[in-house]
C-alpha cells in the first residue's frame, strides 16, 4: 500500500501527497519506504527558508511570493510550522489565514505542521516533507518556521537560502550584533517598512555586516519591503535567485547536495536512536527512575549514565 | 502515544463573525488536537481543498449567516469529488432544528447549536474520530 502511495504521489496525486505527509509526520508504519521511494524519485527543488519573530509577516510574505512565483508558472510546496503546546500537545495552525491561493490552482500545495516538541523552529519531519514535495514535482519548496526568538536556526540547514523577516520594531543595533538568528540570514527582509524605523534598522544591519568577515563571499542584501502591499517582493525573489547563483559559483551543486544530505542523515540517525532508546525498557521504566531521582536514591546524571550503559549492553556493544 | 486529531476549523461564506470559531478552535487545541484555522470568508472550494491538503480527519464549519444549507452541502459534495469523502464534516452556529435534521440527513456528521459547552464538542469529536480510526484499522 505504501509503495502504491509513493507511486501515486510521484504521478501528481494530491490526495496521495497529503496522506504520505501524514504518515511521514507521524513516523507511522511504512513511512520509511515512502521516503525511500520518494527520495529516489525526487528532483531537488529550490528550497527557501523563511524565518523571523511571531507576527513579523512570514505567512503574508509566503502568500506574496506564491503569487509572483505562480505568475512565472513555478510549482510550489509550502510547509508552514506553528508551535505545539508543551502542556496539552495541541496546536493552533494559523498560517493558512494569510495564504489565499486560488482553490483550483493545482500548482500550489500548502501544508500546516505542528512543531511537536522540536525546538529549532521547524518540526522534526519538516525536512522529509520537503522530500515528498520534491518527489511530487514541486520546483520551489518554501519552509516557514514557527515564530522564532534568537537562536532557532534549524531551517538554515534545510534550505538553500534563508530569508530572515524582520520588522522595524525589532530592536536596536545591539540586537543586530547578537549571534544566532542574525547569522543564518542569506537575505534580510525588513517587512512593514512603511513603519518608522525601517531605514534605521537597515543601517544597523548593514554596519553589522560590515563588521563581520564575509568569508562566504556573499554579503546578505537588505530589502525594505511590504509583504501585504506586495512591495519589493519581486526584488526579494531576485535576491534569492542571486544568492542561488552565488552558491552555484562557489560550490558545485553536488557539494551542496552532499552537505544537505549529511544533515539529513544525521537527523535521521538521531531520530531513530531516540525512538529506539525510549521505546525500549527504559522508556517504560522512566516513572520508576523519576521516583528514584525524586527521593534522592540517585541523581539525574547517574541515572542517565545507567540508561545509556544499559542501552549499549542491549544493542550488543557494552563497554 | 496516540497521534493528535487533525481538524480544520473554517468560516464559510460572507459571514464575518469568527469569535465562536476561534473559541472552539482554542478549546480543541487545549484538548490536544492540531487545529488548522482557515480564517474568514472561505468558499466551499477553498475549505475542501484545504481539508485535502491538510489531510484532516474532521472539518468543522461555523455558520452564523444562514447560508448553511448551501455551504455545508457543497463542502460535502466537493470532498466526495476529491476522493476525500471519508473526512467527517461537523458544524455549529445559528441553525434551526429542521435544518439540523436536513443537514444530518445529507451527511453532516453532527451540528452543535448555540450554547453548546466546549467539553461536549470535544467529547463528541474524540469519540467519533476514535471510532473512525478503529474502522480504518480494520480495513
Amino acid at each position: 500500500m505504501t509503495y502504491d502511495l509513493a507511486e501515486k504521489l510521484v504521478n501528481g496525486d494530491r490526495l496521495a501527497l497529503a496522506k504520505a505527509i501524514t504518515l511521514v509526520e507521524n513516523r507511522a508504519h511504512g513511512h520509511e519506504d515512502i521516503l525511500e521511494e520518494c527520495f529516489r524519485n525526487r528532483k531537488p527543488a529550490v528550497r527557501i527558508g523563511l524565518t523571523g519573530a511571531p507576527g513579523s509577516g512570514k505567512s503574508t510574505l509566503v502568500n506574496a511570493m506564491i503569487k509572483l512565483l505562480r505568475a512565472e508558472g513555478k510549482t510550489i510546496g509550502v510547509v508552514a510550522v506553528d508551535p505545539t503546546s508543551p502542556f496539552t500537545g495541541g496546536a493552533l495552525l494559523g498560517d493558512r489565514v494569510r495564504i489565499t491561493t486560488s482553490e483550483s490552482d493545482e500548482g500550489v500545495f500548502i501544508r500546516s505542521m505542528a512543531s511537536r516538541g522540536a525546538v529549532g523552529g521547524i518540526a522534526e519531519a519538516t525536512d522529509d516533507v520537503a522530500v515528498l514535495f520534491e518527489a511530487s514535482g514541486k520546483e520551489y519548496v518554501l519552509i516557514e518556521t514557527v515564530g522564532v526568538g534568537q537562536a532557532e536556526v534549524d531551517v538554515a540547514a534545510s534550505a538553500d537560502t534563508t530569508v530572515l523577516v524582520l520588522t522595524p520594531e525589532a530592536g536596536d543595533s545591539v540586537q543586530t550584533l547578537k549571534a544566532g538568528l542574525m547569522e543564518v540570514a542569506d537575505v534580510f527582509a525588513i517587512n512593514k517598512s512603511d513603519r518608522p524605523g525601517a531605514e534605521r534598522m537597515a543601517l544597523d544591519i548593514r554596519s553589522m555586516l560590515e563588521m563581520r568577515a564575509s568569508e562566504k563571499g556573499w554579503t546578505p542584501p537588505i530589502i525594505c519591503m511590504s509583504a501585504i502591499r506586495g512591495e519589493k517582493v519581486d526584488e526579494l525573489i531576485d535576491e534569492i535567485a542571486k544568492h542561488r547563483e552565488h552558491l552555484a559559483s562557489c560550490t558545485s551543486a553536488a557539494d551542496r547536495e552532499r552537505t544537505y544530505l549529511v544533515v539529513k542523515l544525521k537527523r535521521a540517525v538521531e531520530r531513530m536512536l531516540k525512538n529506539d532508546l525510549w521505546r525500549g525498557p527504559d522508556g517504560s521504566a522512566l516513572e520508576k527512575i523519576a521516583d528514584d531521582i525524586a527521593d534522592g536514591t540517585t541523581t539525574p546524571y547517574a541515572a542517565a549514565r545507567q540508561i545509556l550503559d544499559r542501552y549499549r549492553a542491549r544493542s550488543g556493544q557494552g563497554e | 502515544m496516540s497521534r493528535p486529531i487533525r481538524i480544520l476549523v473554517a468560516k464559510a461564506g460572507l459571514d464575518g463573525h469568527d469569535r465562536g470559531a476561534k473559541v472552539v478552535a482554542a478549546g480543541l487545541r487545549d484538548a490536544g488536537m492540531e487545529v488548522i484555522y482557515t480564517g474568514l470568508h472561505q468558499t466551499p472550494e477553498q475549505i475542501a481543498e484545504a481539508a485535502v491538503q491538510e489531510d484532516v480527519e474532521v472539518v468543522g464549519i461555523s455558520s452564523l449567516a444562514g447560508a448553511h444549507m448551501t455551504l455545508f452541502t457543497r463542502v460535502l459534495e466537493l470532498l466526495k469529488e476529491a476522493g476525500a469523502g471519508h473526512i467527517m464534516v461537523v458544524g455549529g452556529g445559528i441553525i434551526s432544528e429542521d435544518d439540523i435534521v436536513g443537514l444530518e440527513k445529507r451527511g453532516v456528521a453532527k451540528l452543535f447549536g448555540p450554547g453548546t459547552e466546549l467539553p461536549v464538542i470535544v467529547d463528541w469529536i474524540v469519540k467519533a474520530v476514535d471510532a473512525q480510526r478503529a474502522e480504518a484499522a480494520k480495513e
